[in-house]
């Protein structure tokens, strides 16, 4: 047994990055079972109607056909983890184009796809709400007559087809706005933007003996799986195993349901093995997107130039159903101050249904469209008041110990330090005071923009095991969806117990196997899995210890250590391996050594006394991140195209437990981010999406990005977190829309509220100017 | 449905083709090759990149009848004696893969490229690579991993 050679702190690559270079790694379609069925799903054709009639007897009477499924099929068994608003198949009306309506298992895609062609649905259309007016407007049509009715985790404050009002307030707003020397005021528009994992959506599921049923899905929570499939069949979940094999991205798409309850019916259903995989384009049709946003906010400060007020106005458009749509609202109105100190505050939102695509979370969670509104404002006012963008956001940046809104400590803020090794490193003094332009003549400009975001959220456990031959078996249930949790937790576990990580036995998650997780979301997998890790291993060690006592006949508090799986007395060379001590407990005495940690997050509650929050479905959210992201761009005055030239980008993490897999999550985050800043709209025409394929959906591809692209790690203590870390998965994306943004302004004085910055908006602001 | 044989990863194989079947549909269903991925099935993600005759093509483009006796190599035939190419062991170093679904494509292109022009440089690496789209690793270190394979490569 060799000596750890790295754990916390060192670049390793994923453990399993080679089977994904080689071809080896399974994701959902590779997987197959005896005699398995492939499922195909009917979408619907109208953004709006009630359901008159099911015809499916023709697809049923296809030779090949297993079983057609509709809505009739099932007794009404509504799922939704906040408001129980959908059900798998629709039910007496359709809401959006592409819902799913029936769905068919057949013996093969292609026999499965000719049978959705002869169900006949008789529709009766119903106008649509394609819009934020449309759907606020006095007469609307009302797309969920039942919300009333519908079982709520929380006081949404509903009504018509606003299905969520909210309110974050602290100090006295209108009182500090008549004492701002300056003030800066604007309405902003963010798109839909989707989520566009190179995996589709795909499950595949079977029944036992028992009835039981074993779902394997890309997913990004097995927990939330079950819990959705449950619901939806109306089973208990000592009926639901959901095991995860390879995910290929999620970004926020595949934490809630996707296919699994269809798949999990038609399997039922038939007694086969179904899978279900989505096409590209119904992926882009049937699943999520971002929420599409209307914000209006008004910002002021000081001529001095020290931030004072700060009001905001937010819609969310949630699309047909509710998801995950309130935490999504509410986060935005949690963000949208920014990482500053601004003493009175006041944030309302509207959460409003539309007959568009369910709108979820994705990277960020409704916290880059308010960011990209107020890094523009933070801008806008530090060149009112005559200061640098850099020395306006030192001024006023939250420190260690503030107060977030709402009342939680700041525990550790390394934003300071992002300023300043963004500034330095990029060169900003030198190249902002003399813009370079391009060789071709074209201007350049460069732009900062800056984001907080939490970390942490929810439940999670960990089981950390011996085996017989000392090496160790960790069980979180955390779900890698390519980010890199399986890598970073065994670090994680490797370092905690000083073995090497090939030690580690990373169990894929699997509800029959592993602890609870509630999922890989809000950047929450590192710090929380790694804390219930640390405390698992902290349980295990404290009876290896005891074993290792009574082996070496000395006191637990003789005793450390050391590498490579081996127990010593302190200052001595007596010592005893993990490979003894489980002989021991296996054969012996004491039993398997198990050790298990489980908790939920448990950082400060908000203070009512402090802040009002009405509406608001979080009690506590998590730690705070930080990061400060510099971008040069290119315009192109002739056609508006911006061209991203190079980027810094400077995020603190707490402490970087694998920092090449940290730099890859800031690059990953900022290249969706400039592709959420420059290019990506999901656009609909008359209810239906008009670009719901890759070539007309486009995201950044290499010819796109900048080759500089500089992660800047900042590693400031988070005393609660595993060894000093915090998480990174979403803050790479969520500041690169206003610091493109802030660039373009720089290059050509003009400044731009609406997102995406494609080339025929930018030239046409151009134009105007 | 037609019998015939398909040269593979240097191995015959005996497959059954339909007129409308793709090579990657052949590949995935009946030869166990589930290397390379179907993202969008329209030839525009280049998860299913496959070598023919030596040169990148969209798996999910090609019908498996034209690729009847022709040198078919995917993903799964790029190691050498049981061990990583240089190119897919600079994929594993510099931190390229992510989730890696567009790995198998992604490393299949950077193969062909290679093998084309040992000493590329940034914009060829860009131009090979840009018919290949991945949503997690903001390219800069698939670029990286490139570079580092023209090296690895040299120094053999």
């Amino acid at each position: 047994m060799s000596a750890r050679s790295a754990n916390v702190g060192a670049s390793l690559p994923r453990l399993e990055a080679a089977g994904k270079i080689n071809g080896a790694a399974k994701y959902t379609d590779d997987l197959a079972r005896p005699f398995m069925l492939h499922g195909a799903i009917l979408g619907s054709p109208l953004p709006h109607a009630r359901i008159v009639s099911y015809e499916v007897r023709r697809a049923r009477a296809l030779p090949g056909v297993e079983a057609v499924i509709t809505a009739q099929d099932f007794p009404y068994l509504p799922l939704g983890a906040i408001v129980k608003d959908e059900t798998i198949l629709a039910r007496e009306k359709v809401r959006y184009v592409g819902e799913p309506v029936a769905a068919v298992a057949a013996v093969d895609r292609t026999v499965a796809l000719e049978a959705l062609k002869l169900i006949e649905i008789e529709y009766e259309e119903l106008p649509a709400v394609l819009d934020f007016d449309a759907a606020l407007s006095a007469d609307a049509p009302i797309i969920h007559e039942q919300l009333r009715d519908y079982f709520k985790i929380f006081d949404c404050r509903f009504n018509g087809n606003v299905l969520s009002e909210q309110l974050v307030a602290e100090g006295d707003v209108d009182k500090a706005f008549v004492g701002c020397d300056v003030i800066v005021e604007g309405e902003f528009v963010t798109q839909a933007q989707a989520h566009a994992y190179l995996e589709p959506c795909a499950a595949l599921a079977e029944v036992d003996d028992r009835n039981k049923i074993t779902i394997w899905s890309s997913h990004q929570s097995i927990n939330r799986v079950q819990a959705n499939v449950c619901e939806a069949l109306g089973i208990s979940m000592s009926q639901v195993r959901v095991i995860t094999p390879r995910v290929g991205g999620g970004f926020g798409g595949k934490m809630e349901a996707t296919v699994q309850p269809i798949a999990a019916a038609l399997a039922l259903r038939t007694k086969k093995p179904v899978k279900v995989v989505l096409s590209r384009e119904d992926d882009f049709a049937m699943m999520r997107s971002r929420h599409p946003a209307r914000i209006w906010m008004r910002t002021g400060a000081t001529r001095d130039g020290v931030l004072v007020a700060r009001e905001v106005k937010l819609l969310y458009d949630a699309g047909a159903y509710c998801d995950d749509s309130p935490g999504v609202l509410a986060f935005g109105l949690y963000m949208a101050r920014g990482p500053y100190r601004i003493a009175n505050y006041r944030a309302s939102g509207k959460l409003v249904y539309t007959n568009k695509l369910r709108a979820s979370g994705f990277r960020g969670f409704g916290n880059p469209q308010v960011t990209f509104a107020g890094e523009i404002q933070i801008d806008e006012i530090a060149e009112k008041v005559g200061l640098d963008p850099f020395d306006f956001r030192m001024r006023n940046a939250i420190r260690t110990g503030d107060k977030w809104v709402g009342g939680q400590t700041v525990t550790s803020s390394g934003f300071a330090e992002c300023l300043k090794q963004a500034r330095s490193r990029s060169d900003w003094d030198r190249r902002r005071a003399s813009p370079s332009g391009a060789p071709n003549g074209r201007p350049r400009g460069m732009g900062v923009a800056a984001l907080a975001h939490i970390c942490g959220v929810l439940g999670t456990s960990a089981i950390i095991r011996l085996a017989e031959d000392g090496s160790i078996i960790l069980n979180t249930g955390a779900v890698d969806i390519g980010q890199g949790a399986d890598t970073v937790l065994a670090q994680i576990c490797a370092e905690s117990l000083r073995v090497d990580v090939s030690r580690v036995n990373v169990v894929a998650p699997d509800t029959d196997a592993t602890p609870y997780n509630w999922g890989t979301g809000a950047s929450r997998v590192t710090y929380m899995g790694g804390r219930a890790v640390v405390g698992a291993a902290a349980a295990v060690k404290d009876k290896i210890f005891m074993h290792a006592a009574a082996m070496l006949e000395c006191g637990v508090q003789d005793l450390e250590l050391s590498d490579g799986g081996v127990v010593r007395v302190k200052g001595t060379d007596k010592k005893v391996s993990f490979f003894e001590i489980s002989l021991r407990a296996h054969y012996g005495l004491g039993g398997p050594i198990i050790g298990e940690h489980a908790f939920v997050y448990d950082g400060e509650p908000f203070d009512p006394k402090r802040c009002t929050m009405i509406g608001f479905p979080f009690s506590n959210l998590g730690v705070y991140m930080f990061g400060v992201q510099v971008v040069e761009v290119e315009v192109d005055e002739d056609t508006g195209q911006v061209v991203p030239v190079a980027a810094w980008l400077a995020h603190d993490v707490g402490r970087a437990i694998n920092p090449l897999a940290v730099e890859g999550q800031i690059q990953g985050g900022f290249v969706q981010g400039l592709g959420y800043a420059l290019w990506e709209e999901l656009i609909w025409d008359n209810g239906r999406l008009s670009n719901p394929t890759m070539m007309d959906y486009k995201i950044p591809g290499t010819l796109d990005v900048p080759l500089a692209i500089e992660p800047i790690i900042v590693e400031e203590h988070e005393a609660s977190g595993p060894f000093g870390a915090k998480g990174v998965g979403e803050p790479g994306i969520i500041a690169a829309a206003p610091a493109v943004a802030n660039a373009v302004a720089a290059a050509t004085g003009v400044r731009f509220r609406q997102l995406p910055l494609t080339p025929e908006r930018v030239f046409r602001g151009l134009i105007r100017s | 449905m037609d019998s015939a044989v398909l040269i593979v990863n240097g191995r015959q194989s005996r497959v059954s083709i339909d007129g409308h079947e793709t090579l990657l549909e052949v590949l995935r269903t009946q030869l166990g090759l589930t290397g390379a991925k179907r993202g969008c099935n329209q030839g525009v993600c280049g998860s299913c990149t496959v070598l023919i005759n030596g040169l990148a093509a969209r798996a999910c483009l090609c019908l498996a009848a034209l690729a009847v006796g022709k040198e078919v190599v995917t993903v799964e035939g790029l190691e050498r004696d049981g061990k990583l190419s240089p190119v897919q062991q600079a994929f594993v170093e510099a931190g390229a893969v992510q989730c890696g679904f567009c790995m198998p494509g992604m490393v299949v292109a950077a193969t062909a490229l290679l093998s084309e022009n040992s000493a590329p440089d940034d914009e060829a690496i860009r131009v090979a690579l840009a018919g290949n789209l991945c949503r997690c690793s903001g390219y800069v270190k698939v670029i990286d991993a490139v570079r580092r394979a023209t090296t690895l490569g040299q120094s053999q």
